[in-house]
């Protein structure tokens, strides 16, 4: 047969068959009996170098493959969310089904439900010319979600025929387009080859915040719609909180989440915390507007490679709808070993610490494909991709960070210093850097308060002094300070250990709406002046150190979003009149 | 090919004899004329080594080793020979292709038995009668099937209890160093562990990897005198052993801790020493296939490697059992971020870290806290579970402990002078920490509440409106003179 190869040489994920000749690059094959999934990796003569997403274990060199003739893809359609897939888009609780509790090999499912049936209810009219990306109607896919049904889109013609309001499975027939070349049945069902980027309309800049409900992102790193950021850090230190933290309270409509190489119960974590959690902006169940892909470090790792494309492609027609998506990708840099690992089993030639030459280039290819744009319909979407980076032994100068670096916009580094005290998140507020936030700053200005900017100024530059003060303390001791240093040391302590610190482990501190947060910064900015004002009165510092309202001070981030208006009233109009009121003494 | 083909292979295949070994490099042959050697599949070698070297008339002795195909091409085979290739010739060497991948025969006799790096009995008992063969590389468990571990496991030692929890299901390696006492408290742990109020089917598997007969007698010896022997499960690769059967040793033993908690429904505590070793022999394997290396010298893929092991500790919905592992290593130079400390962190749930400077002060069990963690903690501890205050009191701990430490460097520079009354309370707490909660005897069993109200003693010492991790209405309940 043409479209059949043999196994020459198998090697861990890499397998090498003859006779393939015809097979294209990034075609899926069928490997073995088990029909192993594989892509093709490299071709040479009629030898086709394939990376299988399956344990190899048990293959023999004369076994069949199989060549299918299309590219690695991913189904798009309604029963996509809430679901938790594998690298390449299986579904792992079906497989669970199948197999048990331990996923084995060549499974075959297909990644959305056929049986189900969905309420179409059709937005265009028959005789309407459509293209790609047209919105022809849609199907309430979650109470949240409202899936756009989309013409896809290599498509374009008239729309000849769309069927009523009514219940259909993804595959049915549910539009007929009219094109230059024929006749094109339309269902709901789409299917799109993960290594290249959908199309879109013109790009944006991104200036509307990824709101996070993390104090030190949204009011010291923001993060914006359509922007990229990364999260590096050594073990410890809160990647992977930090992460679901950002996958339970960005703003964003739709969250897909690729747990890379990482643990499973980490995973489990999510599965089973989500379907319990509230969205605090809709009220509705997380796990409604959440896809999970998990491949963790014992799966195989060509999937591993395979699953970030699965996701940013998820994200990607999710955007097409015209919904903000945000996608975390934890770990990049487990992504980046399965790289190496296949690259070495190629023997190509290395590039820093074993890396393959291309890492930067698919990095830079990834990230890309972050941004806010016009959507073929006309509507604006967005992704925002965060993603974490796992250096060796913590440092940064390493290959993934320093590559990764070049790309995004946005760089929280965390400091395992910090972590080792428990001052998490650990975000190193001297090291960390947000490039968009000249850009979301109207952005609050005008939703949250005029003074937003400065405030963020004036409270960075009061952690640069304080940093600046340790320097001198280590060597003459805290006591020798002046005054109104010591002025400047309570003022800055107050924002890193009740501003900068959130406990995401607390039910209320976990999530602070951004005016919260604007008021918390407001008042500790104020703390600082009222101190300074009454250093300058001559008022001895060990008294300013004293004062009782420290103590709400301090707890502020512990006050109910539905009581903090009141109750930061109160604080603030205490502190006013117990610092205010300070006379000195005699 | 099907199952059924490849039984029948299988069978044909015992009896082929291959003496093509055409290369013998490090603990790798390459088999030539080998055209459907299956990857992964295990080989016996039989070699002949002569009764006398220096008269080769006196004829030849047969020896057996066991391989495993690493590589497999159209018309050759790459085998790893986990006895090591000592004495083996490309001549007189014969291979034979077993048809499948590793396996290790199971059954509830295994418990309270000792077996080798291949997992051979090795105690000159009787052979066990295989209730199944298991292949050791064993499967990842499907995340969904995974049930999230929340079960307290008081270990007696209020480092750990305190403020890096242990859950049954968690994998919590100790990161110690060369003359670190890791093993008393490997061993500690492994006496004393209890879930509370509960009182169920254990064991406990010993994974003993290129460590000394010495240290080896000491579990053994342990484990005998409190009697838990009849309840483990000894897998012995010391280290004089060839070094290359420690790549299959810790898979075979989790082969059997998978078979003892799924199966049999126990709880299993995995003690695995020292992945420093483990890790070796994998870069042993790697130089030898002239792979490119990644740092260090170690394999790129370390760390899938690593987790294919370090991952089968968990719990599963609806079976019975668990598997807790307590991974130990040995710091190269007690370097955190050497690539095995390193890479184990990134995969493991947290990580015990042992301190030179604590024991230099004769401190025991000397846990360096600030770079300890336990992942699973916050979801194990708590109102139902230990105690409300549990996390404010380690949060406490932690932050005031830094902080104190800080002091110390301090002080060492500008002189205690120098320091407020506030801040000479915080260099006194860290004495005190170190004296009383961070020491205690390796036979001393705190429970969770002697644990907890330590730290409350503790908190009395320093100003009150510095506990400022902790809930107000704790401080109102616990606080001693409150």
């Amino acid at each position: 047969m043409q479209d059949e190869g043999r196994v020459i040489f198998v090697s861990g994920p890499v397998v090498k068959a003859n006779m393939m000749r015809g097979a294209r690059m990034f075609d899926v094959v069928q490997v073995g009996e088990e029909r192993l999934i594989g892509e093709i990796i490299e071709l040479k003569d009629d030898v086709a170098t394939i990376q299988v997403y399956e344990d190899t274990m048990g293959l023999i060199p004369g076994d069949r493959v199989v060549q299918t003739g299309a590219p690695l893809s991913v189904e798009l359609g309604p029963g996509v969310i809430s679901m938790i897939y594998d690298g390449i888009q299986r579904p792992l609780d079906i497989i669970k089904a199948q197999k048990g509790d331990f996923i084995s090999r060549g499974v075959e499912v297909t990644s959305i439900d056929r049986t189900k049936r969905w309420q179409f209810r059709p937005t265009a009219a028959a005789g309407t010319l459509v293209k790609g990306g047209t919105v022809i109607g849609s199907v309430q896919e979650t109470n949240v979600v409202e899936h756009r049904i989309m013409i896809p889109p290599d498509v374009e013609g008239t729309l000849e025929h769309i069927v009523g309001e009514g219940d259909y499975t993804v595959d049915e027939t549910i539009a007929s387009v009219r094109t230059s070349t024929g006749k094109v049945n339309i269902a709901m069902l789409q299917r799109w080859p993960v290594r290249i980027s959908r199309p879109e309309g013109e790009r944006f800049d991104p200036d509307v915040p990824l709101l996070t409900g993390q104090r030190i992102f949204d009011t010291f790193f923001p993060m914006a719609k359509g922007g990229t950021a990364a999260i590096p850090g050594g073990f410890g230190t809160g990647k992977t909180v930090s992460q679901h933290q950002l996958a339970k309270w960005s703003d964003a409509d739709i969250v897909v989440y690729v747990g890379c190489g990482e643990r499973g119960n980490e995973m489990t974590d999510v599965l089973t915390e989500f379907p319990e959690l509230n969205d605090p902006r809709s009220g509705d169940k997380l796990m409604n507007r959440t896809v999970l892909i998990a491949n963790t470090s014992n799966m195989p790792v060509a999937a591993r490679e395979a699953s970030v494309y699965t996701g940013i492609t998820i994200a990607e027609y999710f955007r097409d709808m015209g919904y903000d998506v945000a996608l975390m990708a934890d770990s990049t840099s487990r992504w980046a070993e399965a790289l190496r690992e296949i690259s070495g089993r190629l023997e190509e030639m290395p590039g820093e610490e074993g890396y393959p030459a291309y890492l930067a280039s698919r990095l830079a290819g990834f990230y890309e494909r972050a941004g806010r744009v016009r959507t073929l319909n006309g509507d604006i979407g967005s992704i925002s991709v965060i993603g974490a980076v796992s250096p060796p032994g913590g440092d940064f100068s390493e290959p993934v960070t320093q590559n990764t670096l070049r790309i995004v916009k946005v760089f929280w580094a965390l400091d395992a210093d910090l972590a080792d005290r428990r001052h998490f998140p650990s975000i190193n507020w001297l090291r960390s850097y947000s490039l968009y936030l000249k850009k979301v700053s109207p952005w609050w200005s005008r939703e949250v308060g005029d003074q937003w900017f400065a405030m963020r100024e004036e409270a960075m530059g009061l952690l640069q002094q304080e940093a600046e003060l340790q320097d001198i303390i280590q060597l003459v001791g805290p006591d020798a300070l002046p005054a109104k240093d010591q002025g400047v040391l309570e003022g800055a302590r107050l924002i890193r250990e009740s501003f900068l610190r959130q406990n995401a482990f607390d039910d209320v501190d976990t999530f602070c709406s951004e005016m919260k947060q604007h008021e918390m910064m407001r008042i500790m900015l104020r703390y600082h002046k009222l101190l300074q004002d009454a250093i300058a009165k001559g008022i001895a510092v060990e008294r300013l150190k004293a004062v009782k309202i420290k103590e709400d001070l301090s707890r502020m981030a512990l006050v109910k979003e539905e009581l903090f208006k009141q109750e930061f009233a109160r604080i603030e109009a205490e502190m006013e009149s117990e610092i205010g009121g300070m006379e000195v003494e005699e | 090919m099907s199952e059924d083909q490849k039984n029948v292979r299988a069978v044909d295949r015992k009896s082929v004899e291959y003496t093509t070994v055409v290369e013998v490099a490090g603990p790798l042959i390459v088999v030539d004329k080998v055209g459907d050697a299956m990857f992964g599949e295990i080989v016996e070698i039989e070699l002949q080594v002569p009764l006398d070297p220096n008269d080769p008339s006196a004829g030849y002795k047969t020896i057996r080793r066991l391989g495993q195909v690493l590589e497999t091409h159209i018309d050759k085979a790459v085998v790893q020979v986990f006895e090591g290739t000592e004495s083996l010739d490309t001549d007189r060497t014969s291979v034979r292709f077993l048809g499948e991948t590793m396996k290790f025969g199971v059954a509830p006799g295994i418990l309270g038995r000792v077996f080798s790096g291949t997992g051979r009995t090795a105690d000159g008992g009787p052979e066990i009668i295989a209730e199944a063969r298991r292949d050791i590389n064993g499967e990842p468990i499907n995340p969904t099937a995974r049930e999230y571990p929340r079960e307290f496991i008081q270990t007696g030692i209020s480092t750990i209890d305190g403020m890096n929890t242990l859950v049954r299901g968690q994998k919590l390696p100790i990161f110690s160093g060369a003359g670190l006492p890791h093993n008393q408290i490997a061993a500690q742990i492994a006496r004393q562990a209890r879930v509370l109020g509960k009182q169920e089917q254990f064991a406990v598997v010993f994974c003993a990897m290129g460590i000394t007969a010495e240290e080896s007698n000491f579990f053994i010896n342990d484990f005998r005198e409190t009697g838990a022997l009849d309840r483990s499960v000894l897998f012995l690769n010391l280290a004089n052993d060839p070094s290359i059967e420690r790549i299959i040793i810790p898979r075979i033993a989790l082969t059997a801790a998978e078979y003892l908690a799924y199966d049999m429904g126990m709880h299993v505590l995995v003690i695995l020493t020292d992945m420093t070793n483990y890790a070796e022999a994998l870069r042993e394997i790697a130089a030898a296939r002239e792979e490119v290396p990644g740092r260090r010298g170690y394999p790129g893929y370390m760390y899938t490697d690593l987790a294919t092991i370090y991952e089968r500790a968990g719990r599963i919905y609806g079976r019975k059992g668990s598997i807790t592992q307590i991974p130990i290593l040995s710091m190269p130079d007690d370097d955190i971020t050497h690539p095995i400390p390193d890479l184990t962190g990134y995969i493991t749930e947290g990580q015990i870290v042992l301190s030179r400077d604590l024991h230099r002060k004769g401190i025991y069990p000397p846990i360096d806290v600030l770079p300890c963690l336990s992942r699973l903690m916050k979801q194990g501890i708590g109102a139902e579970r230990t105690r409300k205050d549990h996390d404010d009191v380690s949060n406490q701990l932690y932050s005031a402990y830094a902080e104190g430490k800080d002091f110390r460097d301090l002080v060492a520079v500008v002189g205690e002078e120098a320091l407020t009354e506030r801040d000479r309370k915080f260099l006194e707490f860290a004495d005190i920490f170190e004296d009383r909660f961070i020491r205690q005897g390796d036979d001393e069993n705190r429970t969770i509440e002697e644990t907890l109200g330590l730290g409350w003693e503790l908190f009395s010492t320093l100003p009150r409106e510095e506990l400022k991790r902790i809930h107000k209405e704790y401080v109102e309940e616990y606080l001693p003179g409150e």
